[in-house]
């Protein structure tokens, strides 16, 4: 074997070994999304079926059984919700912090994420005391607030450094110009972060769908998230896999494909800016 | 812009995440010292350090310290070994290779709930998962994952979760890497382990340390995958501290020590978050 053969061959192994990972890893999302078309008999079926007829029958049967359309309302309500509060807060200061930049700036950046790296667990009770203080456990604003304050450090970090990008010329020259700070802002910064401002959206909204504690903890039954909702069928095993798993593929299916979408925003974000 | 209206802008922000951050703390550590049990609420009073005696005397701490260092250490090896190995073998152009990378990273974004069903039943069941039919196939006996390998099977949940998410990392940072400097080494003869150790692996080692770190912050805090298959059982053989301060909250009602775990649950996770803080600030340009 010449070496520009055995090249090749090395190559071709590296390749195969790549499919194979991808498709171990892959598998167990495969199989939920087949489940989820079996009838419950087919499902736990032993040894498991590949090949069967598919039914639509789970995914009609979801609301009937189940009110997952309330769970699904819960989950993109608090997801946006959360998302808008965080971009309200952030934005403008974001947008401060940028372009006037002084002594502290980093030093509050850093401040900032140091609050993210806060485990939820340690202020439990202080929370869910607060909710109940203020009569908000269980309800939907209660999540908004926790999943806004919960990501605003990432918000911050991630449109801090996608303001900076913009040229520092172009809003001198608009200063020149006269314009005040509110139209700089909505009629030269917008339009340019535009893009950053929606990703940065993408990932918050990724980032609030699948948050799993809170809203276990602080939810019962109105204002369970589809996290929540999942984890209440945990009790009955072995029971009615093909339905569980055609609420599963609902409620991942959408934000897959967000993930997808916002790779790049995602390896800024949670790496806290520090892989580009 | 005038400085007034600089400082304006920036206010809410800062005000409102250390409210966030302030009031539960201090919270937490007022409740840390007294007495306060629902079930009790006619005892009350300062106690000083007692709910932290009592915390870390209870028969269940030390496994849950030691789970939750297994749990965090484990699935770090997994998930930095395998996160290199595949995000290397992808790093090369291929046919189909955008495929292959989504269908690598899917699972990070699936969430914990959900993965955890999944694995707890289409695959671990005993039963009728697929484990179980492998294992018949193959004429062993069937082992039942969460009941004899509880802490085991929860590693491998997170694991397949956190694999994807070193591999999104890695892959991002490989290809920032100077393909001139590998080509000029491939010319003078250096092979593929030559290159990883000498330009590769020095490359990628901001990416590996900032990759622990993160995890090490997210694993210490594992909740839902537990919460979902084992409820920290059988006994406590898969209780991390997380569930364990959870437990004596929702069980035993006991805010006092539940805060007392609160607090040394957020001094462990900022040993690592000064480390993580500090590898991010070299990064940050003001």
């Amino acid at each position: 074997m010449t070496d520009k053969q055995r090249a090749q061959l090395k190559d071709r192994i590296a390749v195969v070994a790549a499919w194979i990972a991808a498709c171990i890893f892959f598998f167990p999302i495969f199989w939920m999304v087949l489940t989820s078309f079996k009838t419950e008999g087919q499902a736990i079926a032993v040894p498991p079926l590949l090949f069967f007829e598919p039914t639509l029958e789970n995914y009609l049967e979801i609301q009937e059984r189940t009110n997952y359309f309330k769970f699904a309302m819960n989950s993109i309500i608090t997801a946006f919700g959360g998302t808008a509060l965080a971009l309200l807060i952030a934005i403008p200061s974001a947008y401060a912090m940028a372009f006037n930049s002084g002594r502290w700036t980093k030093d509050i950046l850093m401040w900032m994420l140091s609050t993210k790296m806060l485990p939820a667990v340690g202020v439990m009770m202080p929370i869910y005391f607060l909710a109940q203080t203020f009569n908000l456990f269980d309800t939907k604003l209660l999540l908004i607030i926790i999943y806004a304050m919960m990501n605003l450090p990432i918000v911050m970090l991630i449109l801090f450094n996608y303001f900076r990008e913009i040229p520092k010329e172009i809003l001198e020259a608009s200063r020149m110009d006269g314009t005040s700070t509110f139209n700089e802002i909505r009629q030269i910064v917008m339009p340019l972060a535009w893009g950053g401002i929606a990703s940065t959206a993408l990932l918050s909204i990724i980032l609030c769908w699948n948050e799993a504690f809170w809203s276990i903890v602080l939810t019962t039954t109105e204002a369970s998230t589809l996290t929540a909702f999942v984890a209440s069928f945990q009790a009955p095993e072995g029971l009615f896999w093909a339905k569980v798993s055609a609420v599963s593929t609902l409620a991942v299916a959408p934000i897959v494909v967000f993930g997808w979408m916002a790779q790049k925003q995602l390896v800024q974000g949670l790496t806290f800016g520090a892989v580009k | 812009m005038n400085p007034t209206l600089v400082k304006l802008l920036q206010a809410p922000s800062i005000f409102l995440l250390f409210l966030w951050m302030i009031v539960p703390l201090s919270m937490t550590v007022y409740f840390s010292t007294i007495r306060y049990n629902l079930l009790y609420p006619e005892r009350t009073g300062f106690i000083g350090l007692d709910n932290y005696e009592f915390f870390w005397t209870d028969p269940s701490f030390f496994p849950a310290l030691l789970n939750t260092l297994i749990l965090v250490g484990s699935v770090l090896v997994i998930t930095i070994v395998l996160g290199l190995g595949i995000s290397l073998l992808i790093d090369r152009p291929f046919r189909g290779r955008g495929v292959a990378r989504v269908m690598l990273i899917s699972p990070f974004f699936i969430m914990p709930t959900v993965s955890a069903l999944v694995w707890k039943n289409m695959m671990m069941d005993p039963n009728n998962g697929l484990f179980a039919a492998l294992s018949n196939a193959l004429g062993l006996q069937p082992i039942e994952w969460l009941a004899q390998l509880p802490l085991f099977s929860i590693i491998l949940m997170v694991s397949w979760q956190w694999t994807p998410f070193a591999i999104l990392i890695f892959m991002t940072s490989l290809q920032s890497q100077d393909q001139e400097q590998k080509e000029a080494a491939t010319l003078d003869g250096a092979g593929f382990w030559a290159q990883f150790w000498n330009l590769t692996l020095p490359h990628l080692a901001r990416p590996i340390s900032i990759v622990l770190l993160i995890q090490m912050i997210f694993h210490l805090a594992i909740f839902a995958e537990i919460f979902v298959t084992t409820s920290g059982g059988p006994g406590v053989s898969s209780t991390n501290l997380t569930y364990l301060i959870y437990i004596q909250s929702q069980q035993a009602f006991d805010v006092g020590v539940a805060s007392a775990g609160g607090v040394f649950a957020i001094i462990l996770a900022n040993i690592v978050a000064i480390f993580l803080i500090r590898a991010v600030g070299k990064t940050l340009t003001v």
